[in-house]
């Protein structure tokens, strides 16, 4: 299995250098202010303020935020991203148990499931992103048990609802899974609903959350970026993406550095979701992808 | 009787959404909500029939981008899983990428390709779309080019079948539910996709610049106008790829095609 | 003239690694023409390995294989055999005729000829009504049916059969059974059947071939006499039982019989 492992690891490294040498293909091939093809600028600029090189990007890494000085950007960019993940990782937490709970009460009560579910699915479709300032202006102006709401908790509850539609969805999907051969084994032993749940409908239902939370993860991330950018909030991720992309101009390479700072955060959560399935299915027979 | 199997699917959700928008408005109005907390169903309907023109117009832009993104994604995405399907060693080189990139949030990306084009180009967004939806339909249609029944193989082989053969009259077909297993999940993403995109800079002309511009303005029932033309724009996407699926599918029976999204 | 001779055929899987699997060892067998033969012996006997060397779809290590007078590969493309596996393997996006058509498609028959010959042969299985139907509407005998059909779509003078009833039940088996009988009547195709079960094997053949495991051989042929013809009344024949017995009790010599899951009374 180790082997396994590490050839996955290694493929991906060669196949991210790859695309690395292809980025450096076209700005060796590419047109420097971009081109049209039959008239649409399609073609993207090849020069280097458009794109960088791969090892200045790299490189950039390793100086400050600002002229002024202080640590190396890449210390600041995980800074950022320590305090996005956090939040993401809340709003997934939350939005899982949700997520599951509501999964929960849809598969106990039909009609439940049959007047909910169609929304639940529907509200996949729909950008739900965009109701984020609204959640956000709710900060400062509800007392919950005497803790004022802040405005970090609106950008958690906005992940989490994000999070728990996936969740609920493929919760559902598996609670209801079992054959129906197994459900009347347990029926023979005449025992209540809840421990039919507990010893079989769950155990069953693993292989259909942890994709839903691996998906509800990746939803956490770009929702709490998004909401950081749309509400202007400081100290994370999605603000940095913002400033240094105006920034381009005169320091093109700054944007990379947020950019891997947003990819190592959103991996950080997706792999611990992976550690997740990985002690989860300890005992299972490897399934064949 | 068909009548009643379809009012017992149709009512519920029917009465629930009706009893949800009711105690929304029940809220509103009985703890005197202002409209920049919490603006009322009644008060958003009369926002977005006054503002439809410019609703629309936002989400043509939206739209627009979405659908351009979806169809070269689609496009695309189809050619490379052939590549896919006959390279082993590329198909386990792209693997972990699509899964590496299904982690990361490729979105932030977004203000990457800004740099790359004109600042007034919508190509940075439609290019996001088409990146992301590419990823969906090439896993998909991957898997069902490749993984075909060994039974059908074997039975090809037993009739002495060129590969060409089988690629046309077995891993084609067999792949078919899996591209309209992959379209139903790229459709409304790709929608999510190019809404998004508008929060990375660009023309402020889509459904991603009015909402959070009148939120931001408190004109909180404009913006929720606007939000319900992007939830007719998610969703007639997602409509339509599902009318595109059912006309396929009905011939076979089940569909296949689990999806990996 | 003889359909199908193997000549000191052996197959080994893996060989020289860990893996090693002896799965036969020096056959010889000779078919003749218009002759049903079935192949019965406990599970890694070889029989499904067997048939799949005449079929062409594994080359064997050693000796030499002769279907319908050329060789095996030369016979696969020249798409002189039929073959019916135990699952139907019908393509589920095409109907009934069409799945009929698709060894006639890839012999590069045109439309006409095609739908002909498939109606012709739903008809010898009797599911010309169902022409239209999809895979997913039938009932395994019937797919089971559609299979065989496609398997003779071709006129094939052999006929290769990996346990085509074994997922059916009972009742759909005899009566599959006796269908194939009619059929091969129709058509005089020499068959060569691969089963698990002593009175399937007894029923449908000339000569049932007995083979053990480990390394997979030949243990003994067995004569099946039963004259003036099978029918439904067969089945309580004294000749019948009397074959069925001779069959048990070669393959209770066979070595490891019990130990090795045996094979089917039913």
């Amino acid at each position: 299995m180790l082997r396994r492992a590490a050839r996955k690891t290694i493929l991906f490294v060669v196949a991210v250098f790859a695309v690395g040498c292809v980025w450096e293909l076209y700005k060796v091939i590419g047109p420097v202010d971009g081109g049209s093809v039959f008239g649409w600028k399609i073609i993207p600029k090849a020069s280097d303020r458009a794109m960088p090189h791969t090892w200045d990007m790299i490189a950039r890494l390793l100086e400050p935020e600002n002229r002024s000085g202080g640590s190396p950007i890449a210390v600041t960019v995980a800074g950022y991203s320590w305090y996005t993940l956090r939040l993401a990782a809340v709003g997934l937490l939350v939005g899982g148990i949700v997520g599951i709970g509501l999964a929960v009460l849809m598969a106990r009560w039909r009609i439940a499931s049959r007047a909910i579910l169609p929304w639940v699915i529907m509200s996949q479709t729909v950008p739900l992103i965009a109701l984020a300032p609204q959640v956000v202006s709710w900060s400062g102006k509800i007392e919950l048990f005497g803790w004022e709401w802040p405005r970090w908790a609106s950008v958690c509850a906005l992940a989490a609802f994000l999070s728990f539609f996936p969740v609920a969805v493929g919760t559902l999907k598996g609670l209801t899974s079992v054959p129906a051969a197994s459900l009347e084994l347990m029926e023979t032993y005449a025992v209540p609903w809840r421990v039919t749940l507990m010893k079989l409908r769950f155990p069953a239902a693993v292989p259909f959350i942890i994709p839903s939370l691996k998906l509800a993860a990746t939803l956490s991330v770009v929702g709490v970026i998004v909401a950081e950018i749309s509400t202007g909030i400081r100290g994370g991720i999605g603000r940095a993406v913002l400033s240094y992309q105006q920034a381009s101009t005169g320091d093109a390479e700054k944007i990379y550095s947020a950019v891997f700072g947003a990819a190592a955060l959103g991996l950080a959560l997706f792999g611990s979701v992976v550690l997740l399935e990985v002690i989860v299915n300890r005992n299972r027979p490897r399934e064949a992808t | 009787m068909r009548v009643a199997r379809l009012a017992s699917a149709v009512l519920p959700p029917l009465v629930w959404g009706v009893a949800f928008v009711a105690a929304w408005e029940a809220l509103v109005r009985g703890f005197d909500l202002k409209p920049y907390f919490l603006p009322a169903p009644s008060a958003i309907w009369s926002a977005f029939t006054d503002n439809v023109g410019l609703v629309r117009a936002a989400a043509f832009v939206s739209g627009g981008n979405a659908l351009v993104g979806l169809l070269l994604g689609v496009a695309l995405g189809v050619a490379a899983s052939f590549a896919l399907m006959r390279s082993n060693l590329l198909n386990e080189l792209v693997s972990p990428l699509a899964i590496a990139l299904n982690a990361i949030p490729i979105i932030v990306l977004v203000a990457v390709f800004q740099n790359m084009f004109t600042s007034t180009s919508e190509v940075p967004r439609r290019l996001m779309v088409m990146l992301i939806v590419f990823f969906i339909v090439l896993v998909n249609v991957a898997k069902g080019l490749r993984q075909v029944s060994p039974i059908h193989l074997e039975l090809m082989r037993s009739y002495a079948a060129t590969p060409r053969s089988v690629l046309v009259k077995t891993r084609i077909p067999n792949a078919v539910p899996y591209l309209f297993t992959a379209v139903k999940i790229a459709a409304p993403t790709a929608v999510i996709t190019a809404f998004v995109s508008e929060y990375f800079g660009g023309r402020q002309n889509g459904l991603g610049y009015f909402i959070p511009s009148n939120f931001a303005n408190s004109k909180n029932a404009v913006a929720w106008a606007y939000v319900i033309g992007a939830c007719l724009l998610g969703l007639t996407f997602y409509l339509v790829s599902v009318l595109l699926e059912n006309i396929t599918s009905n011939r076979r029976g089940k569909a296949p095609g689990g999806a990996t999204i | 003239m003889t359909a199908v001779v193997l000549n000191s055929v052996s197959m080994t899987f893996n060989p020289g690694t860990a893996r090693e699997v002896n799965a036969l060892d020096g056959i010889d067998l000779s078919i003749a023409e218009g002759e049903f033969v079935s192949l019965i012996g406990p599970s890694g006997c070889g029989k499904s390995t067997l048939l799949r060397l005449v079929a062409n779809l594994v080359e064997p290590t050693a000796g030499t294989i002769i279907v319908n007078g050329t060789s095996a590969g030369q016979a696969r493309r020249d798409h002189t055999y039929g073959m019916a596996f135990q699952q139907a393997g019908l393509f589920d996006w095409r109907n009934v005729r069409r799945n009929v058509e698709l060894p006639l498609e890839l012999a590069g028959w045109d439309r006409g000829r095609r739908r002909e010959r498939a109606e012709e042969m739903l008809a010898l299985v009797k599911l010309d009504d169902f022409a239209d139907h999809m895979p997913w509407q039938l009932s395994g005998g019937m797919q089971q049916r559609v299979a065989i059909a496609r398997a003779l779509a071709t006129h094939p003078p052999l006929l290769l059969m990996d346990e085509p009833f074994g997922a059916l039940d009972e009742m759909t088996r005899e009566h599959m059974q006796a269908e194939l009988l009619r059929i091969r009547e129709a058509t005089g195709s020499t068959i060569v059947f691969v089963t698990h079960s002593i009175p399937e094997a007894v029923y449908l053949s000339d000569r049932v071939v007995v083979m053990s495991p480990r390394p997979g051989r030949i243990t003994r042929i067995v004569d099946i006499a039963l004259t003036g013809g099978r029918d439904d009344d067969t089945r309580e024949d004294q000749a019948f039982f009397a074959g069925i017995t001779e069959v048990r009790e070669s393959l209770r010599a066979v070595e490891g019989y019990h130990s090795h899951g045996g094979v089917d009374d039913r």
